[in-house]
C-alpha cells in the first residue's frame, strides 16, 4: 500500500515537473498555435539564471528565490525578441516556425556552451530544500519535490487568474479566440501576442529555476525535456489550461507507475503508446476549442 | 504532347549525367576514404528524397525518420552481427556483456538474409503504416504529427539505449568483418559498396520522379494543401498521405540497411531527435519540393559538417542553427527555387494574361 | 435522378441549435433556392448533408442514407458541394484541378501513372466553365469569380448527382451572375441542384423552388411568388430588404 502511496507521490512530483516545463508551452501553443522549439532553451537559461546568480548572492536560498522573477524576466525577453525578430513573420506557416525555433534552440545551446563550457554544473540547493518530509517509515516525500509541486501549482493559479480576471487576459483570450474580431475591435493583436509570449516564455525560466533543484544543468537540458512538454500540451488540447494540468500530472503518474513495474526507458515508450492510444479517442486532445475553418 | 515529351527527354539527359558523375567521375577522381565518405553521404540522401517526397509535397513533416533509418540499419547490422559470429553464436558484444545465455528470440530470424534483407525495408513501412493508419485516420496532422513523429524517434533511441545487453546500448552494433561473406576490409568490396548505394539512390530518385509526377503525386499536393476539400472529391486523405509515408518509411529504411556497411556502424546518436531533424535541414536547403534539391542539399549539408565540424564544432552548430533559421524563414523554397528563378529570367516572359471571359455556354454539359 | 429528403435535422453546437428539426424534400432535378438571414443554419445544413457537421435525424439521397457516413463516401455517392469562400488547390493547374475532382474512383494503376491526354469529361468541362484557355494557370492565380466557376466545374467532372452550392455567385459582377446562372440552368438538366444565396435578383431569375430558414428553421418554402407573398418572410427577411 505505502509502495503504491509512495509511486504515486513520485507520479505526481514528475506530473509536477511536466507541468512546470509545459505551462509556458500551453500559452504560446495551446493559446498562440506557435511551436517554439526554443522553449527548451529558455528553460536552460532559467536554470543559469540561479547558477549566475549564485556567484553574487552566496545564500542558496535567497539566491533561488530572487532567481525566481529574474528567471522570468530573462526568459521572457528572449521569447519577445524571438517573437518580434522571427516569429511574428511566420504565424501562417506553423511548421516552419517549428523547423525556424529549432534553428534557434541549437544557436542558444552553442551559446551556452561558449559561455559556460559543454560540461554540465550543479547549482547549491538551500538546506531548506535538501531535507525530507518523513510520513511513514516507508513513505517519505522529499522537500525539494514538495516544492517543486507547490511552484507549479502556485504558477498554473497565477496564470489562471491573469488569464482570467485582468484585462491582458481578456485581451488575451479574444484575440486567440477570433484575432480578426479582436484586431477590429480595437485590441493592438500585435502588442498582446508579445505580451502573451512574454508570459509564456518566462514560465519556462521559472521551470528552468525549478529543474536546478532535481540534478546538474547543461546546455542540452532544452532537448531533453522539451517533447514530453510538448506531448503535454497536444493530449490537453488547444486553447485550455486545464487540458494540461490534467495531463501532466496523469502521464507523470502513469511513467511513474510503468517505471516501478519495468524500466525508465519502457515507461517512455509506454507514455507514447499512451498518448498514440489517446490520441485516437480524443484526436484534439482532452478538451479541444470549435473552429469551423476548413484547414 | 510535345512539352512532355521534351520533359521527358530532359530527365533521361540528367538521369544519365547523374549516373556518369556516380558510376565514373567520382570514382576516377575521389581516393578511397573520400568516396566511402561520398557512400555516407548518399546514404543521407536517401532519407532526404523520402523527406521531400512527405514533407515537400504532401505536406507531413516527419521528424522521425531516424526511427526508419534505424529500424533498416539495426536489421541490416544484426544480420551482419550474426554471419559474422557464425551459424548458431552469439554476436561478439553479447558474450562481452555476458548478461545472456542464448541469443534472445527476436534476434534469430534475421540470421537468414531472406528475412533480413526485406525487413530491412518492410519493418520500417509496416511502422510508418502503423503509427500513420493511427494518427491520419484520426485526423491528427499538421504540428501534431511533427511532434508525434519527433516523440516516436525519442522514444525509440531511449529504448535501444536501455536495452545494452540485446542492442548494444549507446554503442549501438559495430565492427562488422563481412558484407555477404565479402571482407569489408578490403577497399574494392568497399568500392562495391560505394557503386551499389548510388545505384540504389538513383532508383529511388526514379521511382520518387514517377510519383511526383503521376496523378497521385498531384492529388499529393492537393491533401497537402487542402485536405478537407479533397475529401469532398470523394478521396480519403488519410490513404494519400499514408502512401507518401510509407514509402518516405521504406526509403529511409533503405537508407540505413546501406550505411551500415558503409560506415560500418549504426547507433542510436544516429537516430535519435537531433539526427532525425537534422535530416530534414538538407531537404529544406536543397529545395524541399523539388525532386533533386533534397539530395544536393542532403549531400551539400554532409559534407560541411564533415568538413567544419572536426576543426570547428561551435562554428558548425552556429552555421547549422543559421541554415534552419535563414533558409526556412527567408527562403522557404531552398535552392532549387532560386534556379528556377534564374531560369525563368532566362526565359522570354510568357504570354500576357487572357482577360477572364464569361463562360461560353453554348458547349452542352455532357459529363 | 434522385431527390434530397431532409427529416428532422438538428445540429447542435455546445449546446447552440444551429439547425433545429428542418425538413426538407428537393425533388429530382430541381433548383431549390435556400435563403435565409445570416446565421440561419443555412451552410450548417449544407455541412450536415455532406458529412462534415455532426447531426441527428435523417437525410436520404435517393435510396442511400447519407448522416454519419465520412465525408469522402457521401462525396462519392454523387453529392458535391462547393464552399462560401471558394477553395480550389491554389497550386495546381485548372487543369489538375479538374483531373483530380474527375479521379475519386481511379484504380491504383491510374493514379500512379501520369496523365497522358485530357479525360473528355475534363475537357468538355473546361469548356462549360470558359476555362479552357485557362488550363495550365494555377489556380491561385484565377479571378474570384473564376475560381467559382472551376469549383462548379470540379463539381461538374466529379460526376454528382446533387449539387450543394454555398453562395456562388457572392462578389461576382452582374454578367458573372447571370452566366452562372445560365451554368445552374445547363447542370440542373440532369441533376439535384441545391444553392445558398443572399441575391434577391439572382434568386428570381434562376430559382425553381425556394426555402427560407430561419434561426434553424424552416419559415416557408414554395415558388419564389409563394414565398415572397408570405408575411412571415416579409417580416423577418425580405422586409429588411
Ligand atoms: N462550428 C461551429 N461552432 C459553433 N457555432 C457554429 C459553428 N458553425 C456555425 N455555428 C453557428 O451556427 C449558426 C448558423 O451558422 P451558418 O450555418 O453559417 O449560418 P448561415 O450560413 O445561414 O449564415 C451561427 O449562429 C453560427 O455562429
Ligand atoms: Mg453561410
Amino acid at each position: 500500500m505505502t509502495v503504491i502511496v509512495s509511486q504515486l507521490f513520485t507520479g505526481v512530483s514528475i506530473g509536477a515537473v511536466l507541468l512546470l516545463i509545459a505551462l509556458g508551452l500551453s500559452l504560446t501553443f495551446g493559446q498562440m498555435g506557435v511551436i517554439n522549439m526554443a522553449h527548451g532553451e529558455f528553460i536552460m537559461a532559467g536554470a543559469y539564471t540561479v547558477f549566475v546568480l549564485q556567484k553574487v548572492i552566496t545564500d542558496a536560498g535567497w539566491s533561488l528565490l530572487v532567481a525566481l522573477p529574474v528567471a522570468f524576466a530573462v526568459a521572457g525577453l528572449m521569447g519577445v525578441l524571438l517573437e518580434y525578430l522571427l516569429i511574428r513573420r511566420l504565424y501562417a506557416r506553423p511548421l516552419d516556425t517549428l523547423l525556424v525555433t529549432w534553428g534557434v534552440s541549437l544557436i542558444l545551446q552553442q551559446l551556452a556552451r561558449d559561455i559556460f563550457g559543454a560540461p554540465n554544473v550543479q547549482t547549491r540547493a538551500p538546506d531548506s530544500l535538501t531535507g525530507n518530509i518523513k510520513i511513514t517509515d516507508d513513505l517519505v516525500l522529499s522537500n525539494n519535490r514538495l516544492f517543486i509541486l507547490t511552484l507549479a501549482l502556485l504558477a498554473v493559479l497565477a496564470l489562471t487568474l491573469t488569464l482570467r480576471y485582468t484585462s491582458l487576459g481578456r485581451r488575451m483570450r479574444a484575440v486567440v479566440q477570433n484575432r480578426d474580431l479582436a484586431a477590429v475591435s480595437g485590441i493592438p493583436t500585435g502588442r498582446v501576442d508579445r505580451l502573451t509570449f512574454f508570459i509564456g516564455s518566462g514560465l519556462a525560466g521559472v521551470a528552468g529555476v525549478a529543474l536546478t533543484l532535481l540534478g546538474p544543468i547543461g546546455p542540452t537540458m532544452g532537448t531533453n525535456v522539451i517533447i514530453d512538454a510538448f506531448l503535454v500540451v497536444v493530449a490537453g488540447g488547444i486553447g485550455h489550461l486545464k487540458g494540461s494540468v490534467i495531463v501532466a500530472f496523469a502521464l507523470g503518474t502513469l511513467q511513474s507507475l510503468v517505471e516501478y513495474s519495468t524500466t525508465v526507458s519502457v515507461a517512455k515508450v509506454g507514455v507514447f503508446v499512451a498518448i498514440v492510444a489517446f490520441l485516437q479517442w480524443r484526436p484534439q486532445g482532452l478538451f479541444t476549442l470549435r473552429t469551423r475553418s476548413l484547414a | 504532347m510535345k512539352t512532355g515529351m521534351r520533359l521527358s527527354w530532359r530527365a533521361g539527359l540528367g538521369f544519365a549525367v547523374g549516373a556518369a558523375v556516380l558510376f565514373a567521375v567520382a570514382p576516377v577522381a575521389l581516393s578511397d576514404f573520400r568516396l566511402s565518405l561520398l557512400a555516407k553521404y548518399l546514404c543521407l540522401a536517401m532519407v532526404a528524397v523520402g523527406i521531400g517526397l512527405a514533407w515537400g509535397r504532401g505536406g507531413l513533416l516527419t521528424l522521425g525518420q531516424g526511427v526508419f533509418f534505424g529500424l533498416g540499419g539495426y536489421a541490416m547490422a544484426m544480420h551482419m552481427k550474426l554471419a559474422d559470429a557464425g551459424p548458431g553464436e552469439m554476436p561478439d558484444f553479447m558474450q562481452l556483456y555476458g548478461q545472456l545465455d542464448a541469443l534472445p528470440w527476436w534476434w534469430r530470424p534475421f540470421a537468414n538474409p531472406a528475412f533480413a534483407l526485406p525487413a530491412t525495408v518492410l519493418l520500417p513501412m509496416l511502422v510508418a503504416f502503423l503509427l500513420g493508419s493511427l494518427v491520419f485516420r484520426r485526423r491528427v496532422r499538421g504540428a501534431y504529427f511533427a511532434i508525434l513523429s519527433q516523440a516516436l524517434a525519442a522514444a525509440m533511441a531511449i529504448l535501444l539505449i536501455g536495452q545494452q545487453g540485446t542492442t548494444g546500448g549507446t554503442n549501438g552494433l559495430t565492427d562488422f568483418q563481412g558484407f555477404f561473406g565479402y571482407d569489408l576490409d578490403d577497399p574494392v568490396n568497399q568500392r562495391m559498396v560505394y557503386f551499389i548505394v548510388a545505384g540504389v539512390l538513383l532508383l529511388l530518385l526514379a521511382l520518387c520522379r514517377q510519383l511526383m509526377q503521376s496523378r497521385y503525386g498531384e492529388l499529393l499536393v492537393a491533401v497537402r494543401d487542402s485536405e478537407e476539400r479533397v475529401r469532398f472529391l470523394g478521396y480519403d486523405p488519410a490513404n494519400v498521405k499514408l502512401v507518401a509515408y510509407v514509402t518516405a518509411a521504406g526509403m529511409a529504411g533503405l537508407a540505413g540497411a546501406l550505411f551500415v556497411p558503409a560506415v560500418g556502424i549504426i547507433n542510436p546518436a544516429l537516430i535519435g531527435i537531433v539526427p532525425s531533424i537534422e535530416f530534414v535541414i538538407g531537404v529544406a536547403v536543397g529545395g524541399r519540393a523539388s525532386l533533386l534539391g533534397p539530395v544536393l542539399g542532403a549531400v551539400a549539408v554532409a559534407w560541411a559538417r564533415t568538413t567544419l565540424s572536426e576543426e570547428f564544432p561551435a562554428a558548425w552548430t552556429y552555421l547549422q542553427g543559421l541554415l534552419f533559421v535563414l533558409v526556412v524563414a527567408f527562403l522557404p523554397g531552398g535552392l532549387a527555387s532560386v534556379a528556377r528563378l534564374v531560369r525563368r529570367r532566362r526565359r522570354p516572359p510568357p504570354d500576357p494574361a487572357p482577360v477572364s471571359p464569361a463562360p461560353v455556354l453554348t458547349q452542352e454539359v455532357t459529363a | 435522378m434522385s431527390g434530397l429528403v431532409v427529416r428532422d435535422l438538428r445540429v447542435v453546437f455546445d449546446g447552440f441549435v444551429a439547425v433545429d428539426g428542418v425538413d426538407l424534400e428537393v425533388a429530382p432535378g430541381d433548383i431549390r433556392f435556400l435563403i435565409g438571414p445570416n446565421g440561419a443554419g443555412k451552410t450548417t445544413l449544407v455541412d450536415a448533408v455532406t458529412g462534415l457537421a455532426r447531426a441527428t435525424g435523417s437525410v436520404r439521397f435517393g435510396d442511400d442514407e447519407l448522416l454519419g457516413r465520412p465525408v469522402h463516401r457521401i462525396a462519392r455517392m454523387g453529392v458535391g458541394r462547393t464552399f462560401q469562400t471558394a477553395t480550389v488547390f491554389e497550386e495546381l493547374t485548372v487543369l489538375q484541378n479538374l483531373d483530380i475532382a474527375a479521379g475519386a474512383g481511379r484504380g491504383v494503376l491510374t493514379m500512379l501513372r501520369r496523365r497522358r491526354s485530357v479525360p473528355a469529361a475534363v475537357s468538355s468541362a473546361l469548356e462549360t466553365i470558359g476555362l479552357a484557355d485557362l488550363r495550365d494557370r494555377p489556380a491561385g492565380a484565377l479571378a474570384h469569380g473564376q475560381k467559382q466557376w472551376l469549383e462548379i466545374g470540379m463539381l461538374l467532372v466529379q460526376d454528382v448527382k446533387l449539387l450543394l452550392l454555398d453562395e456562388p455567385v457572392a462578389g461576382m459582377s452582374h454578367d458573372e451572375r447571370d452566366a452562372t446562372g445560365e451554368l445552374l440552368r445547363v447542370v440542373s438538366a440532369d441533376r439535384t441542384v441545391v444553392v445558398i444565396e443572399h441575391d434577391m435578383d439572382f434568386m428570381r431569375s434562376f430559382a425553381n423552388t425556394v426555402t427560407v430558414l430561419h434561426a434553424g428553421k424552416v419559415l416557408s418554402e414554395g415558388t419564389v411568388a409563394q414565398v415572397q407573398a408570405d408575411p412571415a418572410v416579409q417580416q423577418v427577411y425580405l422586409g429588411v430588404g
